[in-house]
């Protein structure tokens, strides 16, 4: 078996060559040109045995069952609210699955959840032509209050929230602000206005350097320090 | 007549120097900006996102639209007016036949990627050099896409092809001159733009189609190496 | 859409005196000027602040002037909000948005009489230079009608005209003169935001969004206003104006240093 051309979290660019022979299989964000196999994205190569993925380094969130997103109203219909996703696809909350309190038919909706609030909502269902379907019966699922609201690219979502919400805890204890980060890449974040801007600036360097080795490291020595220097 | 010297002193096969920057519009899901020469290009790629109103939608699979606008003081001469034109709506359309051989649209049914060629400075090729800057910016916004698109014009002055016209060649007026823009999959080596006005021959097309693919490798490195740029950590940070 | 949520935390982010970005009230973002960015361009200029980043350029054309001015040229500011720097822009024909900012931007320009259109003549009645600037935002993260202001004038300033030969009666492009656009005054745009109880400049979009009104304050070097703007649907009092003025023609004195800096 040769060995293939690129090594783990090596950044590939489409069409990139990532190995040559029968040797390797391609997996996710990868295709079989010939022998060769190449990248079908921008993305951080992994090698798992004889398969080659790439994780995604970009790209706008795609809607997935089971993911816990932030979604904002945009608006009111007989039975439900309309949510935008911050992807290509809007999504329907309904009113069994928005609460177990009794509304009268023809009730004023808005009262609940007007435009513009945003909430923290759970996708229990995608069809294949992404109908979505969205709940708030679940631990956290809720209105959210006042707080900044931003969003980052989706792809850097996971690294933000760390193993186990390791990263973004870190980041609530040493800003003490109240931060929820949603698979969507919108992530609102509540506290002290000097807060929430050095939980942001902590956020957007975690954005830009995802793909960085050492991260959470660096990033808690920096968020000790800004602390010391605020004391 | 010969054209036997380039008027800006380049080999004939010798495309204008290049710069290629990638994530350059901040608001955008990818940008980029391409430079040949005098000639830049800025793309800016939005999406996928929803399309409206519905009746545009397609069930299979998404949709791309490219706009192509040169910018009212980038051309040589008069102002290029604002707002759409024949012209600028025909080079919309190639550069997006161009760009969507290498696109995955299954990705995204029902909804739309949209992308912006703007053109703030011109010197010939603008088309060409939107293509390159618009496949960096597809690449960055995340796109599944199996290959980038290199492009380049091919020009035949008197009875000579050359490499990357620029606006004072394509003005010569004592010769004949022919312009041939290209576009390149350089994986494959495959066409997805070709384009010509002037007389040529059937040999001379052939030749310049190979002139072409040959360039596209070299704009290809330059592609790949800005791409990889933006994740270049500084190390001091 | 609406955005309750955003402009309500924005306004109580500003009620403790602090912005989004961590600066004061009063505070610009960094700003940046470089002219002779576009080369087929007679003038042009890039401006950034913070985030935003656009483009002004300058193209003199020869045409035949006004009946009632004969010995004046023509001077035309327009503005393109292009959809690639602003998801909310939409291709087409501009929007009343984009009108506002080139009239303002204009207006501030013609009223402070910094060009002499008469030094735009060519042939009295028949022949007069055309001058047509452009604004064009490349991304737009707030605040475009400062940083249009700031690189209309640059631009201007960056002009230089081109030879026209009085035999053919055509300009040859490709060969500049070394005489320039002459400006007078300085008139430079600074937009006041009013958001609750506060006043600032300089908003980030999300600011911008929030805002109940706005005054756009031209002024020039000798602290004369040459044009303002009102917007916004909410009212202004009269000591708002006041004081809204006051910064409007203080904070163009720094944004003019940066303009002579670049120069």
């Amino acid at each position: 078996m040769t060995e293939p051309k690129v090594k783990d979290n090596d950044v590939v660019v489409p069409g990139e060559e990532l190995a040559s022979g029968m040797g390797y299989l391609p997996g996710q964000g990868t295709y079989r040109d010939g022998d060769k196999i190449r990248a079908n994205r921008l993305g951080l190569v992994h090698i798992d045995g004889r398969a080659i993925k790439l994780v995604p380094l970009a790209g706008r969130y795609l809607p997935k069952s089971g993911d816990v997103i932030i979604g904002k109203v945009r608006d009111v219909t007989y039975s439900g609210w309309i949510i935008d996703t911050n992807s290509a696809y809007r999504a329907m909350l309904s009113l069994k699955d928005a609460t177990n309190a009794y509304i009268r038919k023809g009730a004023d909706l808005t009262k609940f959840y007007s435009f513009g609030d945003y909430v923290v909502v759970k996708i229990f269902n995608v069809t294949s032509q992404n109908l979505i379907d969205l709940s708030m019966k679940g631990p956290g699922l809720r209105k959210l209050e006042q707080g900044r609201v931003i969003t980052v690219d989706p792809s850097k979502v996971p690294r933000i929230i760390g193993k186990e919400g390791s990263m973004v805890s870190m980041i609530k204890t040493q800003t003490n602000c109240r931060i929820t980060v949603g698979q969507n890449g919108v992530i609102w974040i509540s506290g002290e206005p000097k807060n929430e801007i050095m939980a942001e600036g902590v956020i957007r360097k975690i954005e830009r350097e995802a793909h960085v080795p050492g991260l959470t490291d660096k990033i808690k020595k920096e968020l000790e320090k800004t602390n010391k220097g605020e004391q | 007549m010969t054209y036997s010297k380039r008027l800006d002193g380049r080999g004939f096969e010798d495309i204008r120097e290049m710069e290629a920057k990638v994530g350059v519009v901040k608001n955008a899901d990818g940008s980029a900006m391409f430079r040949m020469g005098k000639t830049i290009a800025y793309a800016a790629v939005y999406g996928p996102k929803d399309l409206y109103p519905k009746f545009l939608q397609d069930p299979e699979r998404g949709i791309l639209r490219v706009n192509y606008n040169m910018m009212p003081f980038s051309g040589m001469g008069d102002r290029v007016r604002p707002g759409p034109s024949r012209r600028s709506r025909e080079i919309g359309m190639v550069s997006k036949n161009a760009l969507l051989p290498v696109i995955n649209l299954t990705d995204f049914k029902n909804a739309v990627v949209d992308v912006f060629i703007e053109l703030p400075q011109t010197d010939a090729g603008t088309r060409c050099a939107g293509i390159c800057a618009a496949s960096l910016a597809l690449a960055d916004a995340g796109i599944t896409m199996r290959d980038l698109v290199a492009s380049v014009s091919i020009g035949k002055i008197g009875d000579k092809l050359v490499v990357d016209l620029t606006y004072d060649e394509e003005a010569i007026k004592d010769m004949d001159v022919a312009d041939i823009p290209v576009a390149v999959i350089p994986s494959t080596g495959e066409i997805s733009l070709l384009q010509m006005d002037g007389i040529i021959s059937k040999e001379e097309i052939t030749e310049a189609i190979e002139m072409a693919k040959r360039a596209c490798v070299k704009i290809n490195k330059v592609q790949v190496d800005a791409l990889k740029k933006k994740f270049e950590v500084k190390k001091n940070e | 859409m609406s955005n309750n949520h955003i402009a309500s935390h924005v306004e109580k982010t500003l009620d403790k005196g602090m912005r989004y970005d961590n600066r004061k009230l009063l505070d610009f973002r960094k700003i940046t000027l470089e002219t002779g960015v576009s080369v087929n361009a007679e003038g042009s200029a890039r401006v950034t602040i913070g985030d935003t980043e656009v483009l002004a350029g300058v193209k003199l054309d020869l045409g035949t002037p006004y009946p009632d001015i004969p010995d004046q040229g023509v001077m035309m500011v327009g503005a393109e909000l292009l959809p690639m720097s602003n998801p909310k822009f939409e291709p087409g024909p501009p929007s009343i948005h984009a009108i506002e900012l080139a009239r303002v931007v204009d207006r501030g320009i013609r009223e402070s009489g910094t060009i002499d259109t008469k030094k735009l003549c060519v042939k009295e009645g028949e022949k007069v230079w055309m001058m047509l600037l452009d604004l064009i935002p490349i991304n737009d993260a707030g605040n475009l009608m400062d940083a249009f202001g700031l690189a209309a004038l640059a631009a201007l300033n960056d002009t230089t005209f081109p030879k026209f030969d009085s035999e053919t009666e055509k300009v040859d492009y490709k060969e500049k003169t070394d005489k320039k656009l002459e400006l007078s005054k300085l008139p430079i745009p600074v937009t006041v935001y009013k958001i609750g109880k506060n006043v600032i400049v300089d908003p980030l979009t999300d600011e911008e969004e929030a805002m109940d009104a706005r005054l756009t304050v031209s002024s020039t070097e000798d602290g004369k206003l040459c044009a303002l703007q009102k917007g916004g649907d909410i009212t202004l009092s009269v000591e708002d104006i006041k004081k809204m003025i006051e910064i409007g023609i203080d904070k163009g004195k720094e944004l003019r240093k940066v303009f002579e800096s670049a120069k």
